[in-house]
């Protein structure tokens, strides 16, 4: 056997993926090979390492060099200079954005600092290809342990001890839900995989799947003994093909291996996955709606009860959770209750992943305790707000979410404290807003997403929230009155409480959050027809300063709707009826006579 | 079941554990407005989507509001029905319904029948506080038998509860999401082209008029001012115990004599029963019955008088048309009479006469349309009202209905027996059936006519008939659902009966898509078919083929039974369709 020496490990992830990391690694591969370093030094294909902004992700092993944003040029430099000569390049290392200096090792990085890897923990580390590689990391050992050792009571109860509660938005405790599935009566029993993550922005459940796919098929084998299934059901949407593709190599493998199929380490468990695609539908995460379409029928929800731990797919006792739930379960098996419990806060134990995003340094995928603060999620992991702008707000728990302001950047979150604040921990992602982001938009942008991703049954959500989009859409044309400011009060606490299911009952949340904490922006918008941060087209209004203006038609020429009108070194003016607030106009005057709003 | 202890409104209560909230509500007088629900009594249909949020009350401890309809009480619940929270929660789902609904109802086909219009009333809603952007669909109108309006779809999902679960077509299910939902076919195709029967039972439930009869009075009037043609009328066992209850009468008052009289002030030339067609068919039907039985026919025999029955198997069980009857359904067979013999009694060229048809039905209207069911290119029948359709033609005529006297059937069509009465009743028709067939197989006279072992409303019912040794066994369906189950058996080989009437509606044709509104009372479906029983009894024959025209018919013009020229007038063939 050859003495690898080293390994060249490429971030696989849809994200590195799409710039082109697919390709970097068959240029290591041609370029190893005609150097005759094949031998010494292997390319892996690896999971995501989170950092996504940074991406491609390269990483040197077991130097610890992680080399960011790796174009296809790079190769050659890669190889010659630090894989031949052993000497790093530095050009590609990661640059803090702050002190602007170049850090060569991950564990010295701010972004990774501050992380506690449990559901992420083999994304980056190990071939999610290889099943060989995740039993390497400890992987099936659970399962083993769980058939062998432990009765289903005792798996259920740890989980209950270890206060592992549901990553994929309602935070309801998992051992619970397994105990209520496996009390149910009926000897068909199911558990289902949630992997239809819908938040915008969000995607760790994604690459969890794509970077560590037997830690949630282990995690529902455990979950299958503990309540009495012998069926998972992975439900995932389509547009994740990566993810599918990497599911269904590793269920086979799985197979093959015995740790799923018949008589599972001999203990006579039996249990089998398969994986159902879903067309993307927002609601389809919503676990009732998400168990119409396995079913083949309209993703829509159900009134609860009954719960689906009573009556589910089929009509059967059915225990849905979601991807992050299940990453978290096998180290719980592995580690014991006390050790998961004793990270996070009173009320919340474990680790959360966050989808890091919008005006923030470094974007990508983070799991801190829970109880860490969004001051150190966001200057500490994050680096900050991009090109040193100010804060404005954070929104977390996507459209069902809210944002939350400077105010409460210290608090420490969990699911009860977002919630206080009135926002919700959701699935995770966490969108970073500077000034520029206008409050009154990002509600109609989240308003959008629910009225589009609304299945129509119920009354409130079908029509509701349209009725608030629209109400939103004449504030942001300035068309807006004082009294819409109630109406769409109104709207949103009745929507709250009488919508079917969570996703009209949570729709409402951005608008009331952002009405909460930045009514003067609501009132800016209907009073004085402003818009603060210049993002409602309908309200910037340019004009020109007749005492700067020389009359160089410069805006006149880029003008595309030729509003502009003036004879050359004459003063210029504006149509304001025409004009589409481009600021076309802006940008071409070089001596500053063009006004913006 | 036990009780359980709750709160209502500040009031203790004990009830039986497993009712709903609104159950509850009833039982205290407590009244809390509905618009998605229904419960379709003693027939086991219920829609419980829990869609509308009309019904919502605050259950303590509960941080949203929750639908009485489908929320189950539990012991220590403390509800509120009266609360501020409740009451505007149920009052902005009304107003939010409007907001998107086209306010035409003095111009709606179901004003002062609208459940929503009823609401809106009930709640004393005087302005919509949300108006806004309304969906704009097209209406469906491609079927002889339905106008499907998405803009007046409340999504209470009804008919798709009486199309899948009940009658398990499968045509109906939400299409699109969010604000641009409605109900409609798959790919929202025509309805025309989909697997529907017609049976119109979405069109009984409908509680707007998303789902109304295609209208076809106008039709009727131009017919009835035309001095060239010779109108005659028909009207169906059916409609004789329902009409009433649009004047004010009680369901179940038999009023052929005033419908007589309601047609003839109209300006029809010739007043006739579809009950004389339906004697005609049992003349048929029993014969062929008989051949099948004595030739080693396909058995079991099904019935064809339906024609909501009639498109359902030819979509859903396409390799079993050689099992129904051959025989054209009464309204058919009296159209066909109607325009050979009557029309040679009478001396009038068929060209001008016109078959007008006063149907419970919506399936008949699509019937008569069907190409093998005409004859030259010219209709048996020319047009089909609903029962309703003729309520609105008396109620436009001013007519005093309750008050009018009775009438009797013109001359040559217009006899008929208690057999043929009870077609409008589930179990009629092959009741009908074995009263001729026994005494024809026996040569001996059937005292009891009343074979009550074949009566009830029973969804599935079976029976055996002792026909001298022979056991005739029977199959019983009403409700296509109910009807798909016994296909399958015949399918699987399974099926142990002679004979089996099918009936596309729940109750027959008395629960018809085309009768008065029941608004989810089923006390009148039954009192419809108590009637129809009596009718029965009161009539001086009771078996079909002692109806004296009838007998003049085949004499003079037919010949045999189940013959050459009866074989041309009066028998069919079905076309293999497929599902969608």
């Amino acid at each position: 056997m050859d003495t690898v020496r080293s390994h060249i490990m490429v971030c696989g992830g849809t994200g590195c993926v799409s710039s082109d990391s697919e390709k970097l690694i068959t240029l290591f591969k041609e370029k190893l090979s005609s150097v005759d370093y094949d031998k010494e030094v292997n390319v892996i294909r690896t999971g995501c390492f989170g950092f996504c902004g940074q991406g491609p992700i390269v990483k040197i092993h077991p130097d610890n060099v992680f080399y960011v944003q790796v174009k296809l040029d790079d190769v050659d430099e890669i190889v010659e200079e630090h894989i031949i000569k052993g000497r790093i390049v530095k050009r590609l290392l990661y640059e803090e954005p702050f002190y602007k200096r170049k850090v060569q090792s991950t564990s010295k990085m701010d972004f990774y600092k501050k992380q506690y890897r449990i559901a992420l923990r083999n994304c980056g580390i190990i071939n999610p290809e290889e099943i060989e590689e995740y039993i390497a990391y400890d992987g099936y050992e659970a399962l083993g342990k769980a058939l062998l050792e432990m009765s289903a009571e005792e798996v259920t109860n740890i989980l209950k001890d270890a206060g592992l509660r549901g990553r994929g938005g309602g935070g309801f405790p998992t051992g619970l839900k397994w105990e209520f599935t496996s009390k149910s009566p009926g000897n068909q029993k199911y558990i289902i995989c949630n992997a239809d993550e819908g938040d915008p922005g969000a995607f760790m459940d994604r690459s969890i799947l794509e970077g560590d796919p037997h830690s949630v098929l282990e995690a529902m084998a455990i979950g299958g003994y503990a309540t009495g299934a012998n069926s998972g059901i992975v439900y995932i949407r389509a547009e994740y093909p990566l993810a599918i593709k990497r599911l269904n190599i590793a269920i086979e493998q799985a197979r093959e291996f015995g740790f799923l199929g018949k008589d599972i380490f001999g203990s006579g468990f039996d249990f089998d996955i398969s994986v159902k695609l879903g067309a993307g539908a927002f609601v389809c995460g919503e676990e009732t709606a998400l168990i119409h379409s396995v079913e083949g029928k309209r993703g829509e929800p159900t009134k609860k009860p009954p719960f689906p731990s009573e009556s589910g797919y089929q009509g059967k006792p059915t225990t849905v959770n979601n991807v992050e739930t299940f990453a978290n379960v096998c180290p719980i098996i592995l580690k014991g209750s006390q050790w998961f419990s004793s990270i996070g806060t009173e009320t919340s134990k474990g680790t959360k992943v966050f989808a890091l995003a919008g005006s923030v340094n470094n974007v990508g995928l983070v799991e801190v305790p829970m109880g860490t603060t969004l001051r150190e999620i966001i200057y500490d992991i994050g680096g900050g707000i991009i090109g040193g702008k100010e804060f404005k707000a954070v929104q977390t728990g996507g459209p069902s979410g809210g944002v939350i302001t400077v105010n409460d950047l210290d608090t420490p979150i969990d699911y009860e404290s977002l919630k206080n604040i009135g926002s919700m921990m959701g699935s995770g992602g966490m969108i970073i807003m500077d000034e520029t982001s206008c409050m009154v938009n990002i509600a109609k942008f989240y308003l959008d997403f629910s009225q589009d991703e609304s299945c129509g049954k119920c009354t409130p959500c079908r029509i509701g929230v349209k009725r608030m989009y629209e109400i939103l859409e004449r504030i942001t044309k300035g068309e807006g009155q004082l009294e819409d400011l109630e109406k769409l009060e109104l709207l949103a606490n009745m929507i709250k409480h009488s919508s079917l299911c969570g996703l009209g009952q949570t729709a409402p949340n951005p608008v009331l959050s952002t009405m909460k904490y930045f009514r003067e922006e609501y009132l800016e918008h209907v009073e004085n027809h402003y818009c603060r941060a210049g993002e409602c087209k309908d309200l910037l209004k340019y004009s020109i300063d007749s005492n700067k203006c020389i009359g160089c038609t410069a805006c006149a020429k880029v003008c595309p709707v030729s509003c502009i009108t003036g004879k050359p070194k004459e003063i210029h003016k504006i149509d304001q009826t025409q004009c589409i607030s481009c600021g076309a106009c802006f940008d071409a005057c070089k001596f500053d006579a063009v006004i913006k709003p | 079941m036990g009780t359980v202890n709750i709160v209502f409104n500040d009031t203790k209560l004990e009830v039986e554990e497993g009712i709903t909230i609104l159950e509850a509500a009833k039982k205290i007088g407590v009244h809390i407005p509905t618009l998605c629900h229904l419960d379709l009594e003693g027939f086991g249909i219920v829609n419980q989507v829990a869609s509308c949020r009309v019904c919502v009350v605050e259950v303590e401890g509960r941080e949203t509001l929750v639908p009485s309809c489908a929320e189950k009480v539990y012991d220590g619940m403390v509800i509120h029905s009266d609360s501020i929270k409740a009451m505007s929660g149920r009052r902005m789902a009304v107003e939010l319904l409007l907001s998107n609904h086209p306010k035409d109802c003095l111009s709606c086909a179901k004003n002062l029948e609208c459940e929503l219009q009823s609401l809106a009333q009930e709640l004393g809603i005087r302005d919509i506080y949300w108006e806004g952007e309304r969906v704009d669909y097209k209406k469906d109108t491609s079927t002889f038998s339905l106008i499907k309006d998405p803009n007046k779809c409340v999504m209470c999902r009804r008919c798709e509860t009486m199309c899948n679960e009940v009658q398990t077509c499968n045509v109906l299910s939400a299409v699109n999401r969010g604000f641009e939902s409605f109900v409609g076919p798959a790919f929202n195709m025509d309805m025309a082209d989909s697997a529907c029967t017609f049976c119109g039972q979405c069109v009984a439930v409908c509680p707007t008029a998303a789902l109304t009869e295609m209208d076809n009075t106008g039709q009727v009037w131009n017919q009835l001012v035309n001095p060239k043609k010779h109108v005659v009328v028909q009207i169906a066992p059916a409609v004789r115990v329902a009409i009433g209850e649009m004047f004010g009468l009680e369901p179940g008052t038999l009023t052929t004599g005033k419908i007589v009289t309601a047609l003839r002030k109209l300006g029809f030339d010739g007043v006739f029963d579809t009950n004389f067609g339906a004697d005609l068919t049992i003349i048929e039907e029993a014969t062929e019955l008989i051949h099948r039985i004595n030739h080693n026919g396909t058995l079991p025999m099904l019935t064809s008088c339906c024609p909501a029955w009639v498109k359902f198997f030819e979509h859903q069980f396409p390799d079993l048309l050689d099992i129904p009857s051959t025989c054209k359904s009464p309204q058919i067979m009296f159209g066909t009479i109607a325009k050979t013999y009557y029309a040679e009694k009478q001396n009038i060229d068929p060209e001008n006469i016109s078959v007008v048809s006063i149907m419970p039905c919506l399936a008949k209207k699509a019937e008569a349309k069907r190409p093998e069911l005409t004859k030259d290119e010219e209709s048996n029948v020319d047009i089909v009202i609903t029962t309703r359709e003729f309520g609105r033609m008396m109620k436009s005529a001013g007519i005093d209905f309750a008050n009018l006297p009775d009438g009797e059937f013109d001359k040559i069509m217009g006899e008929s027996t208690g057999a043929s009465v009870i077609f409008g009743t589930t179990g009629g028709v092959i009741e009908a059936a074995v009263r001729t067939a026994y005494e024809w197989l026996t040569d001996e006279e059937l005292e009891d006519v009343n074979f009550k072992q074949l009566r009830g409303l029973d969804g599935i019912r079976e029976a055996s008939v002792f026909i001298g040794e022979t056991e005739l066994r029977i199959g019983i369906a009403h409700g296509l659902g109910n009807a798909r189950k016994l296909l399958d058996e015949i399918k699987a080989g399974k099926s142990k009966f002679h004979a089996i009437e099918i009936m596309a509606c729940p109750g027959g044709c008395i629960g018809g898509g085309g009768q008065p509104y029941h608004h989810g009372d089923m006390e009148v479906i039954r009192k419809r078919q108590e009637a129809l029983y009596v009718d029965d009894e009161n009539k001086i024959h009771r078996k079909s083929h002692e109806n004296k025209e009838i007998i003049q018919l085949y004499k003079e013009f037919i010949g045999e039974p189940y013959g050459e020229k009866a074989h041309e007038l009066l028998h069919t063939h079905y076309v293999a369709r497929q599902k969608i």
